[in-house]
């Protein structure tokens, strides 16, 4: 049996950047005063019932706009599946309930933001909202949460069973867990500006949040940004392994690293693991140009997804914005595109797509 | 009728043993595990049930032999201790010989820890190791580093189906040729977070969970953990491989009717049961058992049994079962706990009673099996539902 083709036929992008009602990251900032970045919210009101919206959690709300956006981009009403990746769920809800716990010890509870902090609340919303009773999964595995999502989608498509899937990555800040994430060195400390992300000589990483949407499809459409070759996860690699993996993974695909004609690392600024990018872009790729992402979009589990995003557009657009660049090399035509992410050394994806 | 993916390997703690062995002893021997609670402090601790693992944390730290330092959660460690149990029984000496992933399952993942030392975080330096652990994915993370696992590593979260939905996933990649072995299953510690979440829902029984009696009160929670080795044909052949049972069909479906509650017709579990059969090749009438979710809450027990009644249409619904009222609720683990009971039930040709039983539901003629019944079984169908409407249905079958 031929294995059926998977296209990323549309797409919507929520992030700490305007990413919504813009042509491609022409107003980005890279903001070196927070450590924190905030989601630039879209105007919910066009999309969910101000009644409806102000019982939704953050990450609920942002992942129905994306979806909305990636879903009307494709030009379709409906699809056969919905596949979701988190780091850490609404994380928002989790807080609430878990310091209601504690503080109240354990009385006056409501269940609001129990039933909202499941894992799963995003993606069954969105499948509630598009009354989608098909194949509805949630991954939660750090790093490679939305890979894991993507593996999935691809293969419902490839094996014909969905001919569409809304796929995305969403996370979200939360509060008390911010504070602990720079308690245990996730976060840069506070106080240390300019956050600086490719010269950083510190730990820790500039957090942000997001959702980023995509529309799945078997088959070749007008709205096509690319199609999706080949995505794979693997739990952990030394920094020594990672180029030789990054070979072995195109030539899997048959191909070679003059094939790619852009590289996107998932940079972010902690110091401790960056030479798994690093190596990886002086070495094999030294003549690739080179984009990063995370200066835009901050650090989250999810943060791969909006680099996907970012590669789609750079396929659909065949224009590199320059605040995205790494290096000055410059290709004149825009094919093929490899991804690389990891997290603290560990959850490494690679993610390669075509126009 | 497909072949389905085969299972060389099974690993299980739960409240009522800490083995297979001692699960499948329990589930003959009608030996509840739900008790009142002694390892969580509640308030709650006088009015709820719940099937707790009687052991401490540092009696499964020290049964791991895991370092002073280690930050593993409750669920991380009951999860190691079954993942090894499967990768032992399935006669893996060499973890990376093969192409081999783990898909692991868990609702709430680290929060055991991180509700234990949430405001003392900033104040006790030690602690500090545990904020890590608090993410879904640390679980998968550490079972893999205690087995060795180099390769394709995640973990689904979609409540009390996640695990399901894990042997779901590891099936497929068997059968897509993407790994030649893959360990699956959940795990989930008892927490505060749960216990005080199901109990705003109002479906905590202060009494024994009794499945599909028509005065059923609601859930006891549970904790556990179990895992499957799943291997390919080849691995199997290969290695002259022993086949528990395989798994034969899947499906999932959404409900898309209420984040928490059920269709009253059962739409997602219907279409779950419909896309396993369709999966499998098998028809309905060719099961000999059905585990059925059956938490006992009002709402699924209705919910379930009309989907139930919807698949079989004007044919004998076969016998069924809950194992709930042995092992409680047990969350991203249940469907897991239930793979093993299912294939357990193939192997040793029995149903398992539902125990609890007394009065049927007023709405359909519906009756479990209520004591241990012997007979051949060729085909289980399992089924686990979650919040977010999230429905998933297993069918595992006899080797032959």
């Amino acid at each position: 049996m031929q294995l059926k083709k998977t296209y990323i036929n549309g797409i919507g992008c929520i992030s700490t950047q305007k990413t919504f009602d813009t042509v491609f990251l022409e107003e980005a900032v890279h903001n070196h005063d927070e450590n924190v970045l905030k989601i630039v919210p879209p105007i919910y009101k066009d999309f969910i019932s101000p009644a409806a919206a102000r019982r939704m959690a953050k990450g609920v709300k942002n992942g129905i706009v994306a979806s909305a956006i990636a879903m009307k981009d494709a030009n379709i009403e409906n699809v056969d599946a919905i596949i979701t990746g988190t780091g850490l769920g609404c994380i928002e809800d989790s807080e609430k309930f878990l310091k209601n716990i504690l503080d109240n010890n354990e009385e006056f509870l409501t269940p609001t933001s129990f039933i909202q902090s499941t894992h799963n609340t995003v993606g069954a919303q969105i499948a509630l909202l598009q009354q989608c009773k098909g194949y509805n999964f949630t991954y939660v595995n750090g790093a490679v949460s939305f890979e894991s999502a993507l593996i999935d989608a691809k293969m419902q498509i490839e094996e014909d069973e969905a001919q569409s899937v809304l796929v995305g990555g969403v996370d979200e800040n939360g509060d008390y867990t911010t504070a602990l994430f720079k308690l245990s060195g996730r976060i840069k400390p506070d106080n240390q500006q300019p956050y600086n992300l490719l010269d950083s000589d510190t730990s820790g990483a500039v957090y942000g949040e997001g959702a980023s949407f995509f529309v799945l499809e078997n088959e070749r459409k007008k709205t096509t940004y690319a199609e999706i070759l080949d995505v794979t996860i693997l739990n952990t690699l030394e920094e020594n392994e990672v180029e030789a993996e990054t070979l072995s993974f195109l030539k899997a695909n048959n191909l070679e690293i003059s094939d790619i004609d852009a590289l996107v690392l998932g940079f972010d600024g902690n110091v401790d693991f960056e030479n798994y990018y690093r190596n990886l872009g002086e070495n094999s790729f030294a003549n690739t140009p080179q984009l990063y992402y995370k200066h835009l979009s901050g650090e989250y589990d999810t943060a791969s997804a909006f680099a996907l995003w970012m590669a789609a557009k750079v396929l659909k657009t065949q224009e590199i914005p320059e605040i995205i660049k790494v290096n000055s090399v410059e290709k004149l035509a825009y094919k093929t595109i490899l991804l690389y992410n990891q997290l603290n050394g560990k959850n490494h994806s690679f993610t390669l797509i075509s126009k | 009728m497909n072949k389905g993916v085969a299972i060389t390997g099974m690993g299980i703690i739960s409240s009522i043993g800490n083995s297979v062995e001692e699960n499948y002893i329990s589930l003959i021997e009608n030996k509840i595990g739900v008790t009142r609670i002694e390892n969580i402090s509640t308030v709650h601790a006088n009015i709820i049930k719940v099937g707790e693992i009687k052991k401490t944390n540092d009696e499964l730290v020290n049964e791991l032999k895991l370092t002073e330092d280690n930050n593993f959660s409750r669920t991380a460690m009951i999860g190691t201790i079954a993942a090894k149990q499967a990768v032992e029984n399935a006669g893996i000496t060499s973890i990376n010989e093969f192409r081999t992933g783990l898909i692991s399952a868990t609702s709430v993942g680290g929060m055991d820890m991180t509700e234990k030392h949430y405001y003392d975080y900033f104040t006790h330096p030690e602690l500090v190791k545990y904020i890590t652990c608090h993410d879904g994915g640390d679980v998968a993370d550490k079972i893999a580093e205690e087995l060795g696992l180099k390769g394709i590593v995640t973990t689904i979260s979609t409540a009390c189906s996640s695990a399901a939905n894990a042997i779901m996933l590891g099936a497929r990649l068997i059968k897509t040729g993407k790994l030649d072995r893959v360990i699956v299953g959940g795990t989930d510690g008892l927490a505060k977070f749960t216990i005080n979440g199901f109990k705003t829902l109002m479906i905590l029984s202060d009494d024994y969970n009794k499945p599909f009696d028509n005065n059923r009160k609601g859930l006891n929670l549970g904790e556990a953990a179990a895992y499957l080795v799943l291997e390919s044909d080849e691995v199997v052949a290969k290695q002259n491989k022993k086949v528990l049972a395989r798994v034969s069909g899947y499906g999932n479906a959404n409900d898309a009717f209420h984040q928490t509650a059920s269709s009253e017709n059962g739409d997602g579990a219907y279409l779950a049961m419909k896309k396993a059969f369709e999966v499998s090749g098998l028809k309905p009438s060719q099961i000999d058992y059905i585990n059925v979710h059956g938490t006992a809450t009002p709402n699924n027990d209705l919910s379930e049994g009309r989907a139930i009644k919807r698949i079989y249409e004007d044919e004998k619904v076969p016998d069924f079962s809950s194992t709930k009222p042995f092992t409680g609720h047990t969350l991203a683990a249940a469907a897991a706990i239930e793979a093993v009971y299912s294939v357990l039930a193939i192997q040793n040709s029995v149903v398992y009673p539902n125990l609890n039983f007394e009065t049927p539901m007023e709405e359909f003629d519906l009756k479990p099996q209520t004591s241990l019944k012997n007979k051949n079984i060729e085909h289980v169908l399992s089924n686990s539902f979650g919040f977010g409407g999230n429905c998933s249905t297993l069918i595992f079958s006899k080797c032959n």
